[in-house]
């Protein structure tokens, strides 16, 4: 190959050095120009959110951390003009922000079923763990019965009345109770709207119509002063329990909705060939469709769950005392009452619920791209 | 559950499926049973609260809506005074409701929207500004940001006397703790035609609108609508308040006493329930606006490149139209939402239909069980009928297949 | 569907003893059968009945549970506590839920006669009253026109209010909330100018405002608000149990029997005294109760003037002075009929 000794001298005979890129695209410069100032509309969109960030973030930092008051015994330490979030309120408060008046010396209760069921959901909420379907029966099933005799105290145990649970206790006691006696109540409901029979699937229309077009507040308040009447003379429920009735039915009908976009994802051959297959009807649903529409709706379950977390602040107007009702009741305990209260409390409250919530969303949010892979266009 | 049974393991070859097996049958059997049940069930209930209601002597039945309610309203839309009716306070209540769910439709889409669009920026900052929005108001419950803005409205907003300082000068706009005051407009004799001239505005817009697309489908000239439009709407009403006289007059807000008198109120609860409903509801649709732009393939884009249409008429023409078809059915729930929601209205006081109605009218009458039915059956139809307009609009919008 | 759920929920909870209750026609028979009265009281009012951290009640109200508890099973601690929003208060006792309601309600012809109810007596004389803050420079009632009023729904204050400014010509803007907590908080943010309830209530909430100081309670009364425990129509043995158990710690104190002197007063011989703490006579078995039952109520939770004291008398932060609630023999309104 002498080739190159006869080429022609400006012909270049090696690769030339790679020059590094013009400064306004490469390294910082050139990603503010890409991201932030890559138009005259960009550019002002840019400026305008710096100089509305600028307004807003300084004085929330201040007042979160900077002037904040830590560590108080009363009102007094809040009180003070400039003053921040008087975390010390929160902090003296957080064992009825969690428990309510869950007596001190039984609290272990509550942890222990806190415990339980994280246990129970750890496992189900991993894809990869095995043992999917005992796991879910725990759950369902086994979990709800030994909470609930860990809390009310049976069997021996010193009983704890509902008046007393309080904070995040009632908070997700709610949303718990909510999801659990709305899945099987759902699945009914889903299956019964998509019958062909024309007065089941009437019924449930109207179920889960019904339920769906009225706001929670109005079906708390029916459970709260409207149930009682309709119930046969001497029997009355329990405060806890009859908003709890309350939330299940509506859950319910969003559930069933949920339950429903399942199935209907389901091709209609995997029907035909349950039936191929002999299957009996409830036969085919539950070794057929159900183990398949489940797992496509799980997504949905979550976000349903999460609708339902946010929504058991509802409580608090019909005067039960969870997370929210709780913190708002004791903003005016005379021994911490102070401006900087109420906005501390809220914040608390509002973190809280944020931490759960966003974490079960981005939960949602992987289980929907893992299950999504096979879909993707 | 019709489904096709397998041949029953007891059954011979007569050919004959017992009636037990029979799927058919089962079914109406079964459907009798429901019946049964939910008839028993119904019966069981009214006939308790039948009977607990008599025994207890608490009385029944619709009459007292022509009663004299007997108390006042912060906020009402109809003429209203203490010596009206429960049923007219029914009204001022459920009025109350529909106008700040229409108001926090109109804000939380508008805001929605842009919200979704900032989501898809490529703008960094835009961008993350507004995933943090959406992260954080969706994750937190509607009824704790209510709380949180009315007390941050209070908190921030001075007393109508630090606001105003002199007594009894009359002042076009004021923003106190007792609201946000803006000038009345009080109509007088011969105002009507002003009304009439602008629904004429409005209506020639509109022809010409579809005069413009006629001819530009024919032409392909086109045809400044809008501006025409807008300077219709403006111009015509304009000159005829001045030729009839101007019949129209301003009255202003003034310190007087206690609080400001006169002038157009919006009352703080307002302000904060329209706030916390717009923002939060905002999230939602953002989230629905941001699924709905990805939904639409890009080679959509691609094509309306290659006919070489600019990149804004393409997302008008293009993009939007397409998007729309994915958004809407989303968009209704949470229209459906909202409305739901401003029944948390009860939790900063606001004179909604809950509130004065499932509130107050239930604690003063004591029927429990007429008030509350009422209620969740209004709550019912608004949803049935907003879910049967957006139907409507819906089938417009959609994809005609062939 | 519906219906297996509520059956469902009904028996789960009916096994499990989650609250359901089946109660009998008879309240007494029943409440000897769960072994606790069950009484509705309010979600925090100080002085009337409020909790404290740990969840112990306390109150005028309270006691007067208490006082029942005492009478039926000698033990003034075998009593639970329903805290009952306003709205809640008449169906909880409608239904069957709570025994007794003693929480400052008003007693009223409509209340009395169509949702119900029997009022057994009136432990609290109050009257409408307003406050405001002391740099508005007001000194009356009749000043406040114009005014924005801050006031809880579902309250006869409500309707009062209205019929006040009426009346009087006057204007006002009403703010209206639903929850005690809320109305408190409206007023504390300056929401409104006046804060309007029954007086001794403003005397307790304007302990919990941010700076108690800066309201006064102006001196006008504009309603009658005879408060009193209320039950359900139709049981006319635990009426009487309820009215008595008030009567009694009325008759104690006009007999000077106090929760100290309760023992030493059982060797009395004033027959009057010798037939309130059960020496003579059988007036508690006439009502299902053992004879001994009024010394059990002066015993455990004192005479009426004794909880007066503790609850919101001048040593109390409440410091409300006795006025229309004092004994009749003292000019006061609180009057018993006779134990004989």
């Amino acid at each position: 190959m002498d080739n190159n000794s006869k080429s022609i001298a400006y012909v270049r005979t090696q690769e030339s050095p790679t020059m590094a890129p013009p400064v306004s695209t490469g390294g910082v410069v050139g990603w503010l120009k890409e991201n932030l100032f890559a138009t005259p509309r960009d550019t002002v969109l840019t400026i305008l959110t710096f100089l509305f960030l600028l307004w807003i973030v300084p004085p929330v930092v201040d007042w979160a951390f900077i002037s904040a008051v830590w560590v108080g015994e009363s009102r007094e330490d809040c009180l003070a003009p400039g003053t921040g979030a008087c975390w010390a309120f929160v902090e003296a408060k957080f064992g009825q922000f969690m428990y309510g008046r869950y007596p001190l010396e039984e609290r272990w209760r509550v942890n222990l079923s806190g415990l339980l069921l994280i246990a129970g959901l750890v496992p189900i909420a991993i894809p990869s763990v095995p043992y999917k379907r005992e796991n879910a029966l725990y759950l369902l099933v086994a979990f709800p019965i030994l909470a609930f005799i860990l809390l009310t105290g049976q069997l021996g145990l010193e009983p704890v009345e509902t008046p007393l649970w309080g904070g995040l206790l009632v908070t997700l006691v709610v949303a718990i109770v909510g999801i659990v006696v709305s899945f099987p109540l759902g699945i009914l409901l889903a299956l019964g709207r998509r019958s062909e029979m024309p007065i089941v699937k009437m019924f449930c229309i109207i179920f889960i119509e019904f339920w769906r077009g009225v706001p929670l507040i109005t079906v708390l308040f029916m459970s709260s002063v409207m149930l009682p009447l309709f119930l046969p003379d001497g029997v009355s429920f329990d405060k806890l329990l009859r908003a709890l009735i309350g939330v299940a039915l509506f859950s319910s009908a969003y559930m069933a909705e949920v339950i429903r976009g399942g199935l209907q994802a389901i091709p209609k051959g995997q029907y035909e060939a349950a039936n191929a297959m002999a299957l009996t009807f409830w036969q085919g649903t539950r070794l057929v469709i159900m183990p398949q529409a489940l797992k496509l709706v799980i997504p949905g379950i979550v976000n349903t769950f999460i609708g339902l977390f946010k929504d058991t602040s509802l409580v608090l107007i019909i005067g039960l005392f969870d997370l929210l009702g709780i913190v708002q009741q004791n903003m005016t305990d005379p021994n911490w009452i102070s401006p900087a209260t109420p906005a501390t409390g809220f914040v608390f409250a509002a973190f809280v619920f944020f931490i759960f919530c966003f974490s079960m969303s981005r939960y949602s949010a992987y289980m929907e791209r893992r299950l999504d892979t096979g879909h993707k266009r | 559950m019709a489904h096709q049974e397998g041949v029953p393991a007891g059954a011979d070859d007569s050919g004959r499926v017992s009636l037990m097996n029979d799927p058919k049958a089962r079914g109406l059997v079964f459907q009798a049973l429901l019946i049964i049940a939910v008839i028993a069930m119904v019966y069981l209930g009214v006939s308790n609260a039948v009977a607990n209601l008599a025994r207890a002597g608490i009385a029944s039945g619709f009459g007292f809506f022509s009663d004299r309610a007997g108390f006042d309203i912060g906020q009402t839309i109809i003429p209203y005074t203490n010596d009206s009716t429960y049923l007219r306070a029914f009204f001022v209540g459920l009025l109350n409701t529909m106008v700040v769910a229409v108001i926090g439709i109109f804000f939380a889409t508008i805001i929605g929207f842009i919200v979704g669009l900032a989501r898809l920026s490529k703008n960094y900052l835009v961008q993350k500004f507004a995933t943090v929005y959406v992260e954080t108001l969706r994750n937190i419950p509607l009824l704790l940001q209510l709380l949180f803005w009315y007390k941050a409205v209070l908190s921030i907003l001075p007393s109508p006397r630090e606001a105003a300082r002199e007594t009894g000068v009359e002042v076009a706009f004021s923003i106190n703790n007792r609201g946000l005051y803006l000038p009345r407009v009080i109509a007088e004799d011969g105002s009507s035609l002003i009304f009439y001239a602008l629904a004429v505005a409005i209506v020639a817009w509109f022809v010409i609108g579809r005069w413009a697309k006629k001819r530009q489908i024919d032409t392909g000239q086109q045809f400044p609508v809008f501006l025409t439009g807008l300077a219709l709407v403006i111009v015509l009403p304009t000159l005829v308040f001045f030729v009839t006289g101007r019949p129209l007059s301003l009255e202003y807000a003034s310190l007087q006493g206690f609080n400001m008198v006169g002038g157009w109120i919006i009352q703080p609860e307002f302000m904060a329930l329209l706030l916390g409903l717009s923002l939060y509801t905002a999230s939602f649709i953002a989230e629905i606006v941001r699924a709905g732009i990805l939904a639409v393939s890009h080679g959509q884009t691609e094509a309306a490149f290659a006919l070489g249409i600019r990149p804004n008429l393409t997302s008008r023409l293009v993009i939007v139209p397409q998007a729309m078809r994915v958004i809407i059915p989303p968009l209704t729930s949470q229209f459906l939402n909202l409305t739901k929601n401003s029944s948390l209205a009860v939790a900063i006081g606001y004179p909604d239909l809950v509130s004065v109605f499932g509130g107050t009218v239930l604690n003063q009458t004591g029927q429990a069980v007429e008030v509350i039915s009422i209620t969740m059956l209004v709550y019912l139809a608004l949803s049935l009928m907003t879910s049967a307009f957006m139907n409507w609009f819906n089938s417009s919008v959609a994809l005609v297949e062939r | 569907m519906n219906k297996k759920i509520l059956s469902a929920v009904v028996g789960a909870a009916a096994v499990a003893g989650m609250g359901a209750t089946v109660a009998s026609a008879a309240t007494l028979d029943d409440v000897k059968a769960k072994g606790f009265v069950q009484c509705g009281v309010s979600t925090g009012l100080a002085g009337f009945s409020a909790p404290n951290d740990a969840g112990d009640w306390s109150g005028i109200d309270v006691d007067l549970c208490r006082g029942i508890a005492a009478a039926v099973f000698g033990d003034a601690k075998a009593v639970k506590f329903s805290p009952l929003s306003a709205k809640e208060r008449f169906t909880a006792l409608q239904s069957g839920e709570i025994d007794v309601l003693s929480r400052n309600t008003t007693w009223t012809m409509s209340r009395d006669t169509q949702l119900g109810l029997n009022f057994a007596g009136v432990n609290y004389y109050d009257g409408q009253g307003f406050m405001v803050r002391k740099s508005l420079g007001v000194n009356s009632a009749l000043q406040l026109s114009g005014a924005s009023v801050c006031v809880q729904t579902g309250t006869t204050t409500e309707l009062n209010l209205t019929d006040y400014f009426k009346a009087n010509g006057m204007t006002y803007n009403p703010v209206v909330f639903e929850k005690l907590e809320e109305v408190n908080a409206a007023y504390d943010a300056n929401r409104c100018d006046v804060y309007t309830t029954d007086q001794s209530g403003l005397y307790s909430i304007r302990l919990g405002l941010s700076a108690p100081d800066e309201h006064i309670v102006l001196p006008e009364v504009i309603s009658k608000e005879p408060l009193g425990p209320a039950v359900r129509q139709g049981d006319d043995q635990w009426f009487s149990i309820v009215k008595w158990v008030h009567f009694a710690m009325l008759n104690a104190e006009e007999m000077g029997v106090t929760s100290a002197n309760a023992d030493e007063m059982l060797n009395s011989t004033d027959p009057n005294v010798m037939r309130l703490l059960g020496k003579e006579g059988a007036f508690g078995e006439a009502i299902g109760v053992s004879n001994d039952w009024a010394y059990q109520v002066i015993k455990q939770v004192g005479n009426y003037g004794e909880v007066f004291e503790r609850n919101v008398g001048a040593t109390t932060p409440l410091a409300i002075a006795r006025g229309v609630n004092a004994l009749w023999t003292k000019g006061g309104l609180q009057y018993a009929p006779p134990l004989r």
